[in-house]
């Protein structure tokens, strides 16, 4: 057998990054620490860079490389797109940040950038050993990235827990992934499909697999009852770190979940259906019952994702194309709102405090109107109010549940939106009805100023024009 | 040249506008964010009178109509349209947001420009919910205006502004959210969310039922009858003064605006079905809040309660008809009774309006809503004291009132349908009378209560100015209903041919 070099085109954009940041990690050691703006301008490069040159390929029809452990498609450039994107923008609101907190050093750039390629080598895996390895890859980068404050014992416990209980998960995965392997002979995602299409939902040592999939994924999502790192983690970590746990891994979450589950075990839907249900309905009660009582706005946080997850699922519940798009397009828009959250929050600290609790918004309608304006807007999206993206998110959502005949489902999810909107409020409570004494203006770079802006308006213009992502969405799935 | 306009379109967004624009002014400039609000509030009104005087009478088809796709995946459309029922609604709209502007004037310290702002941009999104047609541009209106008027309770309230407001919010939230999944079933069988077809959309019995019970839920909670009413009182009483005349003038008659929309239209079987339980809940409004509002001490509370209890004729006129065609197989009572629960909606919304109006002049000089803070107004304020007397005797529905007109359409319908129910509404006039006349006799007459009401200072020019408007509206109503009856008369035969036809 002669050995055939795979075509390098379609993962031109993962080289990139896997190229550029071992550059960023080289030249880093050669920097002093005044000279650390060179890294972090690197790093931008590279997620820039990553972002024009997914888009430059962007793909038409799939095409598999790697010997069929790759595949590059529509649904993968999309995500990897608003990887890159939502990366670069955390990237900049953490700046300042880890400038004031003594953290701006290479290795959050370099641990970052490999992140990322960990992400989009899971959003485009085509087999379950380039999933597990995409998916290590980031997590490793992140259990690293949580700990990087590393003479902060929360910081500390927070990695550690997260490391444990990751790693768990991750043999979980590994588990069931030997099982399907087992009972399909592959690892390879179409061969699976067509194995599992085969022998059907009859062959338990495929079903028993898929349960551990299905954990393995749950833990990654952090999807009830497998959520308990997601708020210790959230709170523990430094902010800039929650802010790249909290945005772009769910995006890889979700393709995670549609490589295997939809596109891998399709056939298996009617059981998985009811797995999902069952995380998806004990997230969005106990993520947005527990966010009620929080005071600590990133476990406030922490517990509203858990939340946003369930609805997440919902839509991959539906088990249909328009409910993948729909959870695809939450995905997209929950991602935005995260950002944007983190973002306010890290960069309303200024020299000796930092945004912690939720008490902490007070009278900000008095430090910064506009600031004000645009945390609320995104509260509101979150809460789901109209003319905010978060509406359409959570509207489409609904519409593919209740066209598959299950009402009860949506009565519930709006049910405990309701209740949702209770801590979202709070927040806005805060904002604009609890005076400071003394209103100290916030004061912020022109180029973070723009990015929350536009990250802030762009959920408003989503509210007002959403046609176009959510057929972008619809367009970039296989039906 | 006035047809070919997007009149609707420009009376929704030009209000909005203008309230970004005074955001823009800022609070820097008080003055000239005010004077820019006023223009805006103004000229909103001038673009608003067209919609009345171009106004069909003679068909109940949409008119004004707009049409633009706007989310074609889902077949949602920027579809806009008004007929006899939403016209005039969007006219009270245009015209308390003047007075609301006005209201706020000399009184607003705080944060001025975002104050006047919400009213504008909260006005544009009422306007959209009356204009809309199809049914997710309604939800997005109806959902939206919950924000500004978060804001306005929260930010510019009283004491328990806070806990007020989140009541208010939740409670509109949650009962909004049951439409919306009303709405996306309708859409699966409809193939769009256009109202007008879901009107004709045939439904099961019990597929109505349910449709039905996400419909009351959500517009009872907005009308509000009992028993979700709870959050009203409270709103109204942390609310600032503009922030009541609003909220009881204009988003109250939103929930009733929805019934004749909505809920009777799209599922008269059910609503023929279950009309016994709104009527009950409407009687008990009438009745048992109108014993509520007789033992307020605060001025504030007793005008709440008093706007349930007149919302309760509202929902009553609505929901006889079905009774009234039951009994006696023509609709000329029926007819009665609708355009009755209309004209006591914009009655209510003038009367009301000014009754808040009324407290907030009385509140801006003494800093107290307990009725025991005052007595013998008039000798102190004696023009003051005969508006607040006119709007209290409108409030009991005296004759030659607008407050009279609705009331007395509503009754007169009962009769046809029950003699009880008929009594028991009447009821209403006395408690009306009783709460209404003893809050006025306790402030108004008697001696000077205290120091404080010694001193005041009788209304000024701009408070007479908002004043009289609304005192003339309510007597032209009263002697002269037909300007506004005349417009909604084919929507109301219309709506009634269209819901005693079943669907099963």
């Amino acid at each position: 057998m002669n050995f055939v070099a795979p075509d390098f085109m379609p993962v031109l954009p993962e080289l990139f990054v896997l190229i550029l940041a071992c550059v960023v990690l080289i030249v880093d050691v050669f920097l002093e620490q005044r000279q650390r703006h060179i890294t972090y301008g690197l790093a931008q490069l590279t997620l820039l860079g990553a972002a024009l040159l997914t888009l430059l390929t962007y793909a038409q029809a799939p095409v598999t490389t790697m010997f069929g452990h790759y595949i590059k498609d529509a649904m993968g450039d999309l995500l990897k797109l608003f990887i890159c994107l939502t990366t670069a923008v955390g990237f900049l609101y953490s700046r300042d940040y880890l400038r004031r907190c003594g953290l701006f050093k290479g290795e959050f750039f370099v641990l970052g950038l490999f992140g990322v390629l960990g992400m989009m080598v899971m959003v485009s895996a085509n087999s379950l050993l380039s999933v597990y390895l995409g998916l290590e890859l980031l997590s490793l980068s992140l259990y690293a990235l949580v700990a990087i404050d590393r003479d902060s014992p929360v910081s500390s416990e927070a990695a550690m827990k997260y490391f444990v209980l990751g790693s768990l998960a991750s043999g979980m995965l590994l588990y069931g992934i030997s099982m399907i392997y087992g009972a399909t002979g592959s690892v390879d995602l179409q061969v699976v499909a067509d194995a599992t299409a085969r022998q059907g939902a009859n062959n338990l040592v495929l079903v028993f697999g898929l349960v551990f999939l299905v954990v393995g994924l749950a833990f990654k999502l952090g999807a009830v009852p497998f959520h308990m790192w997601l708020p210790d983690v959230y709170q523990g970590a430094p902010t800039a770190v929650t802010l790249y746990i909290g945005s772009a891994p769910k995006l890889a979450a979700f393709a995670l979940v549609m490589r295997v589950l939809v596109e891998g075990l399709g056939a298996l839907q009617s059981d998985w259906q009811q797995m999902l249900i069952i995380l998806s309905v004990l997230s969005i009660v106990l993520g947005n019952l527990v966010a009620v009582v929080q005071t600590n706005i990133k476990r406030m946080l922490a517990y509203s994702t858990i939340s946003h997850v369930g609805f997440l699922l919902l839509g991959i519940v539906a088990g249909t194309p328009e409910g993948y798009a729909a959870a695809m397009f939450y995905a997209i828009v929950y991602v935005l709102m995260a950002v944007g959250a983190f973002g306010l929050i890290l960069i309303l600290g200024h020299n000796g405090f930092e945004v912690e609790n939720i008490e902490d918004f007070k009278g900000l309608n008095d430090r910064n109107a506009w600031l004000a304006f645009l945390m609320m807007i995104i509260m509101m999206s979150m809460t789901g109010v109209p003319f905010m993206a978060g509406f359409y998110a959570k509207w489409v959502v609904l519409q593919a549940v209740v066209n598959v005949g299950l009402v009860w489902l949506a009565i519930l999810g709006v049910v405990f939106s309701v209740i949702g909107a209770f801590y979202y409020l709070r927040v806005v409570k805060c904002i604009y009805f609890d005076k400071l004494e003394q209103a100290t203006p916030v004061d912020l770079s022109l180029d973070t100023e723009i990015a929350i802006s536009a990250n802030g308006l762009l959920l408003v213009v989503l509210g007002l024009y959403p046609t176009a992502l959510m057929a972008w969405c619809a367009m970039a799935l296989p039906s | 040249m006035l047809s070919e306009l997007p009149l609707l379109s420009l009376v929704i967004w030009f209000p909005v506008l203008g309230g970004v624009a005074v955001l823009f002014v800022g609070d820097e400039n008080p003055g000239r964010a005010k004077a820019l609000a006023l223009t805006v509030a103004i000229l909103s009104l001038l673009i608003s009178i067209p919609l009345y005087t171009s106004f069909d009478p003679t068909t109940a088809a949409m008119q004004f109509q707009e049409f633009i796709p706007w989310i074609p995946t889902f077949n949602v459309n920027y579809h806009l349209g008004v007929d006899g029922f939403s016209m005039p609604l969007i006219l009270l709209t245009t015209f308390m947001t003047v007075l609301v502007v006005i209201a706020g004037w000399e009184v607003v310290k705080y944060r001025i420009a975002q104050y006047m702002a919400a009213f504008l941009i909260m006005q544009g999104f009422m306007i959209g919910v009356f204009a809309a047609m199809d049914a997710i541009l309604f939800y997005v209106f109806f959902e939206a205006m919950l924000i500004p008027m978060f804001l306005i309770i929260g930010i510019w309230g009283g004491p328990r502004r806070v806990y007020a407001t989140i009541k208010f919010f939740l409670y509109t939230f949650l009962g909004s959210v049951f439409m919306l999944i009303a709405l996306i079933y309708m859409y699966n069988q409809a193939g769009g969310f256009e109202i007008l077809d879901f009107h004709k959309l045939p439904l099961s019995l019990t597929e109505q039922v349910l449709i039905f019970f996400a419909f009351v839920v959500g517009f009872a909670v907005k009308v509000p009858m009992w028993p979700v009413h709870t959050w009203l009182p409270d709103a109204h009483v942390e609310a600032p003064t503009g922030g009541s005349v609003i909220l009881a003038a204009i988003t109250l008659k939103i929930g009733g605006y929805g019934f004749l929309r909505f809920a009777l239209p799209i599922t008269p079987d059910a609503a023929s079905m279950l009309d016994w339980l709104i009527i009950t809940m409407s009687l008990i409004a009438v009745i048992y809040i109108g014993l509520v509002a007789l033992v307020q001490q605060d001025m504030k509370k007793l005008i709440a309660y008093s706007s349930i209890a007149h919302m309760g004729f509202v929902t009553l006129g609505f929901f006889i008809v079905f009774s009234i065609y039951r009994h006696t197989g023509s609709l000329s009572g029926a007819v009665m009774g609708v355009e009755g629960g209309m004209v006591q909606m914009v009655s209510h919304g003038f009367i009301s309006g000014a009754l808040f109006l009324c407290v907030g002049v009385l509140y801006d000089r003494v800093h107290s809503r307990q009725i025991k803070d005052y007595g013998g107004v008039a000798n102190t304020m004696p023009i003051f004291a005969a508006f607040m007397v006119l709007f209290g005797m409108a409030n009991a529905g005296l004759p030659g009132t607008s407050g009279f007109i609705g009331e007395f359409l509503v009754i007169l319908s009962s009769f046809k349908a029950s003699f009880w129910i008929a009594f028991l509404a009447a009821i209403s006039l006395i408690l009306g009378a009783a709460y209404t006349l003893w809050l006025i006799k306790r402030v108004i007459f008697g001696d000077i209560g205290n120091s404080h009401v010694a001193e005041l200072q009788d209304v000024s020019r701009r408070e007479i100015l908002m004043l009289s408007l609304l005192a003339a509206a309510v007597l032209l109503l009263g002697v002269w209903p037909d300007p506004l009856t005349s417009v909604m008369h084919v929507s109301v035969d219309n709506l009634l041919q269209h819901v005693t036809v079943s669907k099963l």
